[in-house]
């Protein structure tokens, strides 16, 4: 009997799948989730390769022509080296290459400050999950508070008091974002912290820092994954709308926020590419986030395993 | 329930504190108050005796009470800029919002509760389909870029519809109200649609869901098997169940709308608050954030404590708990 189970296991061996191959091959199964995913590798790349591949250096001054400057898509530039497949902006400046140099900004900004929420709210949401008590207690009662009040009036309080600057917004979005986080991260690790390999780990006294973050942490991952994926997208948008508003990056760094803000005064005039390209690239990355973001709540959820 | 009542009331008052310590704190105390309050053109006699004029030789704490004192009066000091009670200039402003808000939280209903209501009666059909789509859409596109999108077909290509300002206004009880002409309404219709999109997607959401859940009911399919009409089942037994979330959650985000018409008020240059603390931003006029800040904390923590309160009424779960 024995024999035959391990002869069985042995077969079996060769086809059983690690947890991730099992993850990968479930998130595959969504094509538009897949659909998402390539498309934000693509923007990722391209804001990555944006110096190499761009057709001019948006911010060299030298390259720009102000007798470029408003040019409608597909128009070619005065001396005729350049074609404008975008148009140009009022500076005569490539909106193509803009918005691959906005998107390097939008996309560090975004994607840094939802790193840095993640790793200061998940610290104290294990926290509170582990000590429990009063600790546990105080920071909810802050994460209550925080959550209470809509994102763009705590990041607008921010900016109010600290004056504007690329760190500014990225504070403000870290303040914004952590409680999410915090609030996550406590959820799961309440549940885990009761299982027996905690249990284990405290009797061998391990230190705190290490039970918290090599043992409990990584059981809490998969919806810090989810909510981490959301919450980028939510970055992303966040500082667009503050630069927009002229409270975010300054004009010499424009994000896509900032690009599609330059262009709202030609809009009135019927020149609406200098708005419009960049929004739909910050369109398409928020879109192509949320689909993968989406599709992974469902991969991820244990209460819809099959 | 009037110990629970008074429980809560005290929390909202110790909130409504611990704002005005954070906010005292992060205009007072992280910039220089002598650069924030003292116009920069009065020279060193001037600086030193506003300083004394101010309190700001003071302790921080002593500096914090008259600052409390003071606000509990209404007293919110001058704005540079318009150089008037700053408190005075964010209530001028306020109906304008005031109207902005209503208009999108009562579109978002007529709009999102039909659609919403199709969707969760006929899940599977195509239209449905396209309404969940747009419902994601509507959650994760940029208010602020919808908004021009909106400015750029209505206004500049099709010439529909103005496309900044507030129009005609009728004054009513002694403030301007924009909805009561044709030209104000016309006005009023892109910035209500733009603000209510969020809540659009929403109220489909939570009516579909709603609406999916009541169906299965056994009261819903005891009203069927009666053979009552498909349109009494679906407006009186499904619809009254579903409408007390919807209300709620509305009831809830109105806060927020208030505060992201900032973004809305930009876009169509409306003169409500939103606007104005965007402008008081760029040029540092310090009393106007306070007061904004000040209002507009006050205003959440009403609306979280109404809706608690309704809360412990209509649920004895919810006050039996904290007992």
């Amino acid at each position: 009997m024995s024999i035959a189970l391990q002869g069985g296991d042995a077969a079996e061996r060769e086809r059983v799948e690690t947890p991730f191959q099992r993850f990968v091959s479930e998130f595959a199964e969504s094509r538009l989730a897949m659909l998402g995913l390539i498309v934000f590798s693509i923007i990722a790349v391209v804001a990555i390769l944006a110096p190499f591949i761009a057709p001019q250096n948006p911010y060299d001054l030298a390259v720009l022509d102000i007798m470029d400057g408003r040019l409608e898509p597909g128009s070619v530039s005065g001396d005729g080296a350049t074609t404008f497949w975008l148009g140009t902006d009022d500076q005569g400046r490539d909106m193509l290459s803009g918005i691959m140099y906005g998107l390097r900004i939008s996309l560090t900004v975004g994607a840094g400050s939802a790193l840095l929420a993640c790793i200061f709210g998940a610290s104290l949401g294990l926290l509170a999950a582990y000590v429990g008590g009063r600790t546990d207690s105080a920071i909810m009662r802050v994460v209550d508070l925080q959550l209470s009040f809509p994102a763009i009036l705590v990041a607008l309080m921010i900016l109010a008091f600290l004056g504007k600057s690329v760190m500014n917004v990225v504070i403000a979005i870290v303040v914004v974002e952590w409680a999410y986080y915090a609030r996550t991260v406590r959820g799961t690790a309440l549940v885990e912290r009761r299982r027996e390999y905690i249990e284990a780990a405290q009797c061998l006294a391990l230190p705190t820092r290490r039970i918290l973050f090599r043992h409990l942490l990584p059981n809490c991952l998969p919806p810090l994954i989810v909510i981490g994926t959301m919450q980028v997208a939510r970055a992303i948008a966040l500082e667009a709308t503050l630069s927009f508003l002229g409270l975010g990056v300054p004009i010499t760094e424009p994000s896509l926020g900032l690009l599609i803000a330059n262009g709202y005064e030609y809009m009135l005039s019927g020149k609406y590419w200098i708005s419009f390209y960049p929004g739909i690239a910050l369109l398409i990355t928020i879109v192509s986030i949320n689909l993968v973001g989406d599709h992974l709540r469902d991969v991820l959820n244990p209460r819809l395993k099959k | 329930m009037s110990v629970y009542l008074l429980r809560r009331l005290i929390q909202a008052v110790g909130v409504v504190f611990a704002m005005s310590i954070i906010v005292f704190i992060g205009v007072f105390a992280i910039g220089d108050p002598v650069e924030i309050l003292i116009s920069p053109d009065a020279d060193q006699i001037e600086r030193e005796r506003a300083v004394r004029a101010l309190g700001l030789d003071l302790p921080l704490w002593q500096q914090y009470l008259v600052f409390l004192g003071k606000a509990l009066q209404g007293d919110l000091g001058n704005s540079f800029v318009f150089n008037e009670p700053a408190l005075q200039i964010i209530l001028q402003r306020m109906p304008a919002t005031l109207e902005l808000a209503i208009a999108a939280t009562f579109g978002a209903i007529l709009i999102g509760l039909p659609l919403g209501l199709y969707a969760g009666l006929k899940p599977n059909s195509a239209g449905s389909k396209v309404i969940m789509a747009g419902s994601i859409l509507g959650f994760s596109l940029p208010t602020f870029w919808v908004g021009l999108m909106l400015i750029m077909v209505f206004a500049v290509q099709l010439g529909w519809l103005p496309s900044t300002g507030r129009g005609e206004t009728v004054e009513i009880l002694g403030t301007r109200w924009s909805f009561l002409t044709m030209d104000g309404l016309s006005h009023l219709l892109m910035p209500a649609l733009n603000l209510a999109l969020f809540k659009i997607s929403l109220v489909i959401r939570l009516t579909r869901a709603g609406v999916r859940e009541t169906m299965l009911m056994d009261y819903v399919k005891f009203a069927r098997a009666k053979g009552l009409s498909p349109f009494r089942v679906t407006f009186v037994h499904v619809f009254k169940n579903i409408l007390i979330p919807v209300v709620t959650v509305t009831g809830l985000e109105f806060g927020s709308t208030i505060a992201f018409s900032v973004v809305t008020e930009s876009i169509f240059a409306w003169p409500g608050m939103g606007k104005l603390i965007i402008d008081s931003i760029n040029v540092l006029d310090r009393p106007i954030i306070v007061a904004y800040l000040m209002i507009i904390v006050l205003m959440f923590i009403t609306i979280n404590l109404i809706v608690d309160l309704t809360y412990s009424f209509l649920d004895p779960r919810v006050r039996l708990e904290g007992k």
